[in-house]
């Protein structure tokens, strides 16, 4: 058996994809279901020249990896729901000053304490707008334990090149799934790093409309000395309340994830040409919706799968056309909350199709059969 | 730890943003001072400006940050001092120096700051002291003192106070001192040593807030203010002496805690040098 094959958990995949894409610091806090981050993290990081560090709490982990990032290493954290919204007010900082960092949040059962041990995908909307004001993100959702590493990367170099926060999304199950994995599935490709300041020190200004919208990040000891804040400001780094200032502050940051959502975008569709219905699911329900639509299909009934991989910006355009094209009278939505994605599938059909709703919040994953049951009734 | 050859003279200007001026603090607020005494301090350890980081929180401290011209972090509430501990175990060749206040750091960062004690990073946290939220108008903080009048203390405080120097020694710090902003040149060097010294150094800045809480209070113009502060602080020096009865407050002044704890970072990275075979050095 080939060095690149390994049966691996998820949430070892996150922490061996991270530091395959130059990751270098991790600061993390123990929660259940995602500690085995850390815990990889913690016995890898050293070996390859990186640091690990465990801090008081939540907040202060996604502190810390903010406070490596602006020093200009690749720094990632992991939690899970209650450990996710306590970070939110940093991950408000970093959409807000733009610094690159990686989030792995493994979703459980909530809210509150709720039942750390127990799948669900309650956070599809606090991944999004978990911290306040408008602000870009962008959420990746794996669906295998190869994709957890493969994505894992991804989200390293989409934080990057664009300069924003990315969280890898994973319910309990893909977290604490085994499967096999080949590493070199993903092609050894140059590291991608963020675009540092070079050029003139005099006049620079760290958060300069380039035509990307992707401001060159100054490193501490290359001379520029620039000011970073989590107050709204103007190009020069320094706090405004100019109307106008602060929209395009604002808006820019927004703007560059529109110019780039090409890049950001990426979902996988299944039997869709022809469907009469289309499954719309994330993470361990989209595998479950993956062997229904197998079994659906040997049944004769006609049922094709689109799974958003990039979650956030959703992947509105492709939902749009392959309903357009497949001419689909109905979409489902399994989901392990009480509804959060079908409310953006509602939003981008706007009733072009009827989007209908299945729901577990027992803290058990959906099965195939009762998707395949929900698809048989929609179908009728 | 010297960078450069400090030159002769100290000039606070070649320290400050210019184009930041002028600064929004109140006339009279002892900020400013603290502010000019870390100058004073950071020219005379002889710190390369390229190799300084500072990293402030939020409120009326929050804000010397962007004054200073070095490589400046204004983070969040409570926060500068984990945003510091990433960036030092990152950036190890950085000098870091926090600028806190007392809400900011015994209040909603009370938390950071006893870990970072505990941690001995190689860290210099200034923690200016004012006894109150001046930026949000005026509320009690952990150390505003007894009886005293704040926006939501309108019958006066009925709180204890915090011993800010007391707590960062108990947990761990290596150097622990507090100095009043009436005596800047023992101020400046009491940061110098915080600065010089290889570990977490905590620094309680005994600042005035003249424009809130001494209007509030009835404390008179910052003179007034500074003068009452220093008559009710004992340098450390004095403990022992007959001075004592005439000194009611009995907070000390001058370095209160020192100890060659390791320092954080060089453990971790003694420790990695070793699992990749490279033995010992930091």
């Amino acid at each position: 058996m080939s060095a690149t094959i390994r049966n691996l958990e998820g949430n070892e995949a996150c922490a061996l994809g991270a530091i395959r894409a130059g990751c270098r610091f991790f600061a993390g806090y123990p929660i259940t279901p995602s500690s085995e981050v850390a815990e990889v993290m913690a016995r890898e990081l050293p070996k390859v020249g990186g640091t690990f560090i465990q801090m008081e709490d939540e907040i202060a982990s996604m502190g810390a990896v903010i406070g490596a990032s602006m020093g200009g290493v690749k720094a990632m954290t992991a939690t899970s729901g209650p450990g996710f919204s306590l970070k939110q007010e940093n991950l408000g900082y970093a959409c807000g000053a733009e610094i690159p960092c990686v989030i792995v949040n493994v979703m459980r059962g909530g809210p509150s304490t709720g039942m750390p041990t127990r799948p669900a995908q309650g956070d599809i909307m606090q991944a999004r707008w978990g911290t306040h004001g408008d602000h870009a993100i962008i959420v990746l959702a794996p669906a295998s334990v190869a994709e957890a590493y493969s994505e894992t990367i991804r989200a390293v170099e989409l934080s990057e090149t664009l300069r924003v926060p990315v969280v890898v999304l994973l319910d309990e199950v893909i977290g604490h799934l085994t499967e096999t994995v080949d590493l070199a599935a993903v092609p050894e490709t140059p590291e991608v790093w963020r675009k540092f300041a070079t050029g003139p020190r005099e006049g620079f200004q760290p958060y300069a409309v380039t035509e990307d919208l992707i401001p060159p990040m100054p490193r501490p000891g290359d001379g520029y000395r620039a000011h970073c804040t989590g107050l709204t400001h103007a190009p020069g780094g320094f706090p405004t309340q100019v109307p106008e200032v602060a929209t395009a502050a604002v808006t820019r940051t927004t703007d560059k994830l529109a110019l780039h959502r090409a890049r950001i975008e990426s979902w996988r569709v299944q039997d869709a040409e022809d469907a009469d219905l289309l499954i719309v699911a994330i993470g361990i329900s989209a595998r479950a919706a993956r062997q229904a639509v197998r079994d659906l299909r040997a049944e004769g009934l006609k049922v094709g799968l689109v799974r958003p991989v990039t979650l956030w910006p959703f992947p509105e355009d492709a939902l749009r056309e392959t309903v357009a094209r497949s001419g689909a009278r109905a979409v489902l939505v399994p989901e392990m909350n009480q509804g959060q994605l079908v409310l953006e599938v509602e939003r981008v059909l706007a009733g072009r199709a009827p989007a209908l709703r299945l729901n577990r919040i027992d803290g058990q994953p959906i099965t195939p059969d009762e998707i395949a049951a929900a698809a048989r009734e929609a179908l009728t | 730890m010297k960078d450069t050859t400090a030159p002769a003279a100290f000039d606070v200007n070649d320290w400050i943003r210019q184009e930041q001026m002028p600064h929004f603090l109140c006339p009279g607020c002892g900020h400013g001072i603290a502010l000019r005494a870390l100058a004073w301090a950071l020219h005379e350890q002889g710190i390369d400006k390229d190799r300084l980081a500072v990293v402030s929180g939020i409120g009326c401290s929050g804000r010397l940050s962007a004054y200073i011209d070095a490589n400046t972090f204004h983070t969040t509430h409570g926060r500068p001092l984990t945003f510091a501990t990433g960036l030092k175990l990152a950036r190890p060749d950085l000098h870091v120096v926090v600028i806190t206040g007392d809400g900011d750091c015994l209040a909603i960062g009370g938390n950071h700051l006893i870990h970072a004690a505990r941690r001995n990073l190689d860290i210099t946290c200034l923690m200016l002291n004012n006894e109150i939220y001046g930026m949000t108008g005026g509320q009690v903080s952990p150390t505003t003192s007894g009886g005293r009048y704040t926006s939501t203390t309108p019958m006066g405080n009925t709180e204890p106070t915090f011993d800010a120097c007391a707590l960062a020694a108990a947990a761990g710090a290596g150097f622990v001192g507090r100095e009043v902003t009436m005596q800047v040149l023992g101020l400046r060097d009491l940061i110098g040593q915080a600065i010089a010294h290889k570990g977490f150094s905590f620094v309680e800045v005994l600042s005035d807030c003249t424009e809130i809480y001494g209007r509030k209070n009835d404390l008179g113009a910052s003179p007034e203010m500074m003068l009452a502060k220093k008559s009710e602080m004992r340098p450390f020096a004095y403990r022992n002496t007959v001075d004592v009865p005439f000194r009611p407050n009995h907070l000390r002044t001058g370095v209160i805690a020192r100890s060659d704890r390791p320092e954080y970072g060089a453990a971790y990275r003694a420790m990695a040098a070793g699992l990749r075979g490279e033995g010992g050095g930091a």
